[in-house]
């Protein structure tokens, strides 16, 4: 990107996963070892997806070559700054891509199609002028010179986006509502609450590429006539508010927040608001409580937001990928956006694969392909090897598609047909290791306690639903569990009041759905096929292969195991709290499990 | 409208409604646990689910609007299966105590269990048991028994607007909690008890009831709260002769479910050890009481006034009656008075309260009493609040100006000195410096009449003497009215617009305005703004007394007064006497009677040898007490009429033993001049009578038969002699009352007076200058003090002190002092 000025240019990901993986190392070991070479410049960007290749590096030769790096960490500089620099060949295991051989593509970034992640991975998140290079707030000028709030809403309309918050609900008519309601004050708020476990797009565009959600919130309010804003982001996620706050204060200072915008008539004031991370403040009018200082506790609707929300007045939400989407639409037409995708869904959809996946990581691919060139092509399959089992998508809210149907489009329909849901665009991938009852009883765990409490089916709902797959996962399930597991999951969906109860026992049906067969084999057998559930599991030493190594003796925590050196080693199976630990470190597979 | 099939019937209703409230009207049962009339839905308990045709999924019936042409099934299978298993649910975390569990035969979820006969559920989990929270008196709190349907949080929220109850914890550890779990009393909490009478659960409960009785064993009698001049309506619970819970209808006025914590927890007094139960009398007050019979008292009573009216004349006699005694009682005290001693000497306890209201409304106005109803305060745009500590001294009114302000938007104005609880909900909050009333008042009416504000149409029509008022208002400009009262003039200017700026403008005010040298001015002057802005005389207008004791209005209403008959009837007036004394069968005197501080002044003279004082206690309540206490000392006969031995007992020569308004049937008029009735609920004690009977039996012993069967026949006879009580007997104040004027027997009386006209005509516009008071700070005394009410206890606290719940509660008293009052020193 940009111009080299005969430099050459280091650029590192400093997103939330890169700096996990150790990305700041590197850049500061870089940043100290390069003082004395004139002819070279260190910068930073966000993530580019690859997140599976953290910490990563990027090298812009004055020539215009190119060079990938990913899996390279602080210890790695001395080895390769020297080639780097010289522009020698490096350890080829380090190397993603190169522009001198390109033949070698980096089989995650093949059906691939970026419009929302254009800019990450790629540009410095933390200044406003590569954004403006690549064309960021030239929507905004075009809405605020050249059009109509209801050519704006025309075009969105055409566009075909919808909601990639979940729900899926078309953008466009979703500002029409906000917009016909008169009112002096009307809110725009874009929800960057991202709370269910796996899920991080949202996180990746706003640590990587604030200005775009902060420019399509912007039309946003145009569109909708409001002239003031929030971003409601989770307090967990302290980097994307950092990023977020430098980005509206460059903003404001160029006239592109703030009163007369761009010199117009249209004024918009941007406020962040952070989440207490509660899960369900991401529901619309939790959300909505909670900014007003209230529990977040969702509300009754109707009156729905778009009539009568934040304050009373009325309020528009949107995701972050949704807002992110809009200068692309407003800049390239909505004939160009909705030339992607379905029939019905319409566009690119950005999902976060996760789990037993061999390469993890952002990908944004066309609305309709098939699962499994998400889960395959792009994911390389499981991480272990072993068979792949089941994805989750759509979080705690959603459901588990099995194998078979692996080439079920991703479109809001399809998915929904298998019981699934989009979502947000969490993905979690499992192979044949994860246990199924296992799965329902964790987003269980996690949706049980995140009940806001209000409505008793989700309240009591969800901790009976939990304890019945604790039951069984105990060994200590009857076969009625399961049609109360379905009688009470059918309830729990139908009656409660907000979305989180509504959806939280797609798990539980999903699961029993494609997975009967698991469920009544913990009933019935008290066995756990994939060696997960603790109660259905022994550890024992294969005396046969076991050569008296010591290591489980070491690191048992509660002194189960005893034998000498070299003498066969024996658990107590009174004493084993079935940790696992044995079975991890004995590397003469003589703990079998199961 | 719209019209919706429910169950197959055809309903109309209104597009705003939903479909529970349909089916309500149609008489259609649908069961709830979180809704209530008077709290925004909220849709927590799923069990008002029914079927829509066409929805998705079952939809809750107390949030869904109507809609045209929807089909509602309210009971169908999947319906109640549904709330089958929503029962199942709460029941798997409930204790099973229903056996001893005080809700019992009240308990919504019991019942409903039992209508769709669930016996157990499949889901049987018990959270773990918390303690219940047993560290008040009033209220007792098992969290264990509570659904979490939240009305307890709404109604402390919307209706008590004191935000002591939330939601705390998550998912299945949710639970409703104090701030930081503190104990209620150092949660904000003002124990009104609204959260018990919502909470459809033995959550909470009422603590002073529990064990003492089942639902089906009391007796439900309603009466009205003895306390302040809200005049709630009560029901009380009676098992066996004894209260043993109070509650009250959501659908009664003025105070439509609402009480305060007297009235809901301040019922035991009548129970307390002290009550006197036996006459007694003594020679002089030197001796002790020695207990006697009610025919020697009487007789003792009897003989002693003949013989004083006979020595010293009419005039050295004086009865004080009570603004705590029913309409009934004070009516016989005044006519014994007047037609039995011969004089009008003649007062009652609204002497030191309310009376400048009845002088300064009736100089104004033409009549001395509120002119809107309780209810329209609620609607009022804008409010100003003047001299009245409401949350404190009328805790129900007060409920209402919240909700107005709160709820409806109005604008609040409040004059006061103190930064009271109201300030907190005020657009402007005028902190004048005592006593500086009139001052204040006519500053705002500067600037309204300056500024062109007034309301000139009904200025020109309705009132007169405004040429007068221009020009002593002209005085006030701003800049002065600051000087004098300390208040900036912006926030003169500010009110005086807001108010102006309304033809829904209520003014509602209290002693503060009344208890000066001048407080006939005070009301006068706010009378001045009502009429200059034409707010007077339509709903959600007018100027309206807080009355301090329930029946402050009714005492004054029955002549209880030196100069008048019931309802103002001037006793030199010679048409009004006449008719008196043709009614009572004796001439009657016709020069105005002294006024309570003038016969304590004439006995300190040794002019005035005797006193009848019926339940109220000055010996303790007035402001210069040594000066009553030696004006008694020196009476020659002191009847007092009592519950209790309170000081003004101590220093009575005959003590009688009455009952108290659990004890009595009779009326009580409260603030907005509803007369409402009181119903017996429990027996005299032993050895006590009632009030009117012994007046009756001291007339009658003195050769003025006075007789009737019950205090109805008292009404009769107030109602014959009384245009604006004509229309009132007993069956017609059965229920909600009527509000005074009632003109005839079909006449619906009268919530809103001077619609038309005024009482006296035209509306008189005082021209008043301020004077200031008369004891100002100086050197050797520099600091004021003011007094206050407090919301735990009511007047003397002869009543309040002995509820062990109250008392326990608020048990010491304190004056507060500006830290910079005492670092100056
Ligand atoms: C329990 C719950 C949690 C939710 N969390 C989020 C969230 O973290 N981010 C989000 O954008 N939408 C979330 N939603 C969906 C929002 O309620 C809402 O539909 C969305 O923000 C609308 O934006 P969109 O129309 O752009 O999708 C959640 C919904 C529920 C019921
Ligand atoms: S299973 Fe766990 S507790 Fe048991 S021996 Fe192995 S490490 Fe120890
Ligand atoms: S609250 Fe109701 S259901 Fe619960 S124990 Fe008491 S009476 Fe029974
Ligand atoms: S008694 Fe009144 S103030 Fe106290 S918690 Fe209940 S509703 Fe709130
Ligand atoms: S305490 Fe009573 S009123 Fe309050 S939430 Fe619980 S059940 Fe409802
Ligand atoms: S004291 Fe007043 S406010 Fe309280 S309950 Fe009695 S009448 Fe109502
Ligand atoms: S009464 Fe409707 S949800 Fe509770
Ligand atoms: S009525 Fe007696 S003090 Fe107010």
């Amino acid at each position: 990107m940009g111009k080299n000025n005969g430099h050459i240019r280091f650029v590192v990901g400093l997103g939330s996963c890169g700096i996990a993986a150790g990305a700041k190392d590197l850049y500061e070991e870089l940043a100290a070892k390069m003082k004395s070479h004139p002819a070279a410049t260190l910068t930073h960007t966000s993530c580019n997806g690859m997140c599976f290749k953290e910490p990563i590096l990027e090298v812009f030769y004055p020539d215009g070559n190119h060079l990938m790096l990913g899996n390279i960490h602080k210890k790695d500089v001395d080895k390769v700054l020297e080639p780097l620099l010289t522009q020698k060949p490096v350890d080829e295991k380090f190397v993603i891509e190169n522009s001198l051989q390109p033949d070698k593509v980096e089989s995650f970034r093949l059906k691939q199609h970026k419009i929302v992640l254009e800019n990450c991975g790629v540009i410095d998140p933390d200044d406003i002028a590569p954004y403006l290079e690549k064309g960021g707030y030239t929507a905004l000028k075009k809405v605020l010179t050249s059009m109509t709030f209801e050519q704006v809403i025309e075009e969105m309309k055409a566009s075909g986006l919808r909601g990639r918050g979940g729900a899926g609900f078309p953008t466009g008519m979703k500002w029409q509502f906000a917009r016909n309601t008169q009112s002096e004050k009307k809110y725009m708020i874009c929800n960057a609450d991202e709370g269910d476990p796996g899920a991080f797009m949202d996180r990746a565009v706003l640590e990587s590429d604030p200005h775009r959600v902060i420019e399509g919130l912007i039309i946003g309010g145009y569109a909708i006539g409001a002239h003031y804003g929030y971003i409601y982001v989770r307090a967990e996620y302290p980097l994307a508010i950092k990023r977020l706050k430098i980005a509206i204060t460059q903003a404001t200072e160029r006239n592109l927040l703030g009163d007369n915008i761009l010199k117009s008539d249209f004024s918009f004031h941007l406020k962040i608001k952070e989440g207490a991370g509660a899960f369900v403040c991401g529901e619309e009018t939790a959300l909505i409580a909670s900014i007003e200082g209230e529990r977040g506790n969702p509300r009754l609707r109707p009156p729905f937001p778009a009539v009568s929300g934040l304050w009373k007045h009325p309020t528009n939400i949107n995701n972050v990928e949704t807002l992110a989407s809009v200068p692309w639409i407003i800049n390239n037409g909505s004939a160009a956006y909705a030339s992607y995708g379905t029939a019905k869904s319409k566009g690119t959809k950005v999902f976060s694969v996760a789990g037993k996946i061999a390469k993890g990581g952002l990908v944004e691919v066309d609305m309709g392909i098939p699962l499994r060139d998400i889960i395959y092509t792009i994911g390389g399959g499981t991480s272990s090897g072993k068979p792949f089992k089941a994805v989750q998508l759509g979080g705690p809210s959603g459901g588990c598609i099995p194998e078979r149907l692996l080439d079920t489009p991703v479109d809001y329909e399809s998915i929904a047909a298998t019981g699934a849901i989009m979502g947000s665009g969490g993905m979690v991938v499992m192979d044949a290791d994860t246990c199924i009852v296992d799965v329902a009883k964790f987003f269980l765990t996690f949706t049980q306690k995140e009940s806001c409490g209000k409505c008793t089916f989700c309240r009591v709902g969800t901790t009976r639903l939990l304890e019945i797959l604790e039951r069984i996962a105990a060994g200590k399930g009857v076969m009625e569990d399961l049609d109360k597991l379905a009688d009470l999951s059918v309830k729990v969906k139908d009656l409660s009041l907000c979305g989180l109860g509504k959806t939280a026992p797609n798990p539980i049906i999903t699961t029993i759905k494609y997975f009967r067969d698991e469920y009544e084999e913990h009933i019935k057998d008290k066995k756990c096929r994939a060696a997960v559930c603790k109660d259905l599991i022994d550890f024992a030493v294969v005396e046969k292969e076991c050569t008296g190594c010591h290591a489980c003796f070491k690191n048992c925590p509660v002194k189960a195991i005893s034998g000498t050196a070299k003498a066969v080693h024996h658990i107590d199976q009174k004493i084993c709290i079935k940790c696992g630990m044995c079975y991890e470190v004995c590397k003469f597979n003589a703990i079998f499990k199961g | 409208m719209v019209s919706l099939l429910i169950d197959g019937k055809k309903v109309e209703a209104a597009p705003s409604q939903t479909i529970l409230q349909a089916a309500q009207k149609a008489g259609i049962h649908i069961p709830t646990l979180c809704h209530a009339p008077r709290l925004s839905p909220s849709g927590a308990c799923r069990m008002c689910v029914v079927e829509v045709e066409g929805a998705r999924a079952l939809v809750a019936s107390c949030a869904a609007p109507v809609s045209q042409g929807m089909k509602v099934s309210t009971g169908s299978e999947t319906v109640l299966r549904a709330r089958r298993l929503n029962l199942e649910l709460i029941w798997s975390n409930h204790p099973n105590d229903c056996l001893t569990c005080d809700k019992t035969g009240e308990c919504k979820l019991q019942s409903l269990m039992y209508d769709y006969n669930v016996k157990t559920s499949r889901f049987v989990a018990q959270n773990p048991p918390t303690k219940p929270d047993d560290s008040n008196p009033a209220i007792y709190r098992d969290m264990n028994k509570c659904i979490l349907c939240g009305k307890c949080v709404r109604i402390c929220d919307e209706v008590q607007n004191q935000h002591t109850l939330a939601f705390s914890n998550r998912g299945m550890q949710t639970t409703i909690a104090t701030a930081f779990e503190k104990p209620l009393k150092d949660a904000g909490c003002v124990f009104c008890g609204h959260c018990v009478s919502v909470c459809p659960v033995g959550a909470l409960m009422d603590k002073p009831s529990m064990n003492k009785g089942r639902p089906w064993e009391t007796k439900k009698v309603s009466t009205v709260c003895c306390y302040c001049g809200v005049g709630c309506s009560l029901v009380l619970h009676v098992k066996k002769g004894e209260v043993i819970r109070v509650t009250s209808d959501t659908y009664s006025p003025p105070n439509y479910g609402s009480l305060c914590v007297k009235g809901r927890y301040g019922f035991e007094f009548y129970k307390s050890p002290d009550r006197l139960k036996t006459p007694m009398i003594r020679d002089s007050i030197d001796q002790p009481f020695r207990e006697t019979s009610w025919e020697e008292a009487i007789g003792l009573v009897a003989r002693k006034l003949l013989d004083i009216k006979q020595h010293h004349g009419t005039e050295a006699f004086g009865c004080l009656s009570s603004s705590r005694g029913t309409n009934e009682e004070n009516y016989l005290a005044q006519k014994f008075t007047r037609a039995v001693m011969g004089t009008n000497n003649m007062d009652n306890c609204a002497r030191v309260c309310h009376a400048p209201s009845v002088t300064g409304l009736r100089a104004a106005l033409g009549s001395g009493a509120a002119t809107n109803s309780l209810a329209d305060i609620e609607g009022a745009e804008v409010l100003i609040v003047s001299g009245s500590n409401t949350t404190e001294a009328h805790p129900v009114a007060a409920l209402k100006i919240k909700k107005a302000v709160r709820q409806n938007g109005a604008k609040l104005i409040v004059i006061d000195p103190r930064e009271i609880e109201l300030v907190q909900f005020a657009t402007v909050w005028l902190r004048l410096k005592p006593g500086t009333n009139v001052a204040l008042i006519n500053g705002l009416l500067h600037v309204i009449l300056n500024e062109g504000l007034e309301n000139k149409g009904f200025i020109e029509q309705r009132t007169e003497n405004i040429d007068m008022l221009r020009q002593v208002v002209a005085q006030y400009p701003p800049e002065k009215t600051e000087e004098i009262t300390g208040v900036p003039r912006e926030d003169i200017i500010k009110a005086a617009r807001i108010y102006a700026d309304t033809q829904k403008g209520m003014i509602v005010y209290g002693l503060g305005m009344t208890e000066h040298k001048a407080g006939s001015h005070g009301v006068m002057s706010l009378a001045n703004l009502a009429l200059i802005t034409g707010n007077v005389g339509r709903p959600n207008t007018g100027i309206n007394p807080l009355r301090g004791q329930n029946n402050v209005q009714g005492s004054c209403d029955m002549g209880a007064l030196p100069d008048v008959y019931t309802c103002y009837q001037k006793v030199d007036d010679p048409a009004a006497n006449k008719k008196f004394s043709e009614a009572w069968g004796c001439p009657l005197p016709t020069k105005p009677g002294l006024k309570e501080p003038q016969m304590y002044r004439e006995a300190l003279a040794g002019r005035f040898k005797a006193m009848y004082i019926i339940g109220y206690d000055p010996a303790a309540t007035q402001a210069n007490i040594n000066n009553v206490r030696s004006a008694m000392r020196r009476l020659d006969f002191l009847v007092v009429q009592e519950l209790f031995m309170t000081e003004t007992a101590k220093l009575a020569h005959v003590v009688l033993p009455t009952g108290c308004f659990f004890e009595k049937d009779g009326t009580f008029t409260n603030a907005e001049r509803r007369v409402r009735r009181l119903n017996q609920a429990i027996p005299l004690p032993n050895g006590a009578r009632h009030d009117w009977e012994i007046i009756c039996q001291i007339a009658t012993a003195m050769g003025y038969p006075m007789s009737y069967g019950h205090p109805g026949e008292i009404m009769d006879e107030i109602a014959r002699l009384t245009p604006e009580f004509a229309g009132i007997n007993f069956e017609r104040l059965a229920g909600d009352g009527l509000v005074w004027p009632v003109w005839d027997k079909q006449h619906p009386g009268t919530p809103i007076l001077h619609k038309d006209t005024f009482t006296r005509g035209k509306g008189r516009l005082n021209d008043l200058l301020y004077t200031p008071s008369e004891e100002l700070p100086d050197n050797e005394y520099p600091l004021y003090l003011t007094t206050g009410r407090r919301l735990y206890h009511y007047n003397n606290g002869s009543m309040s002190l002995r509820n062990p719940e109250i008392h326990t509660i608020s048990s010491e008293e304190f004056a507060e002092v500006h830290p910079g009052a005492v670092l100056w020193r």
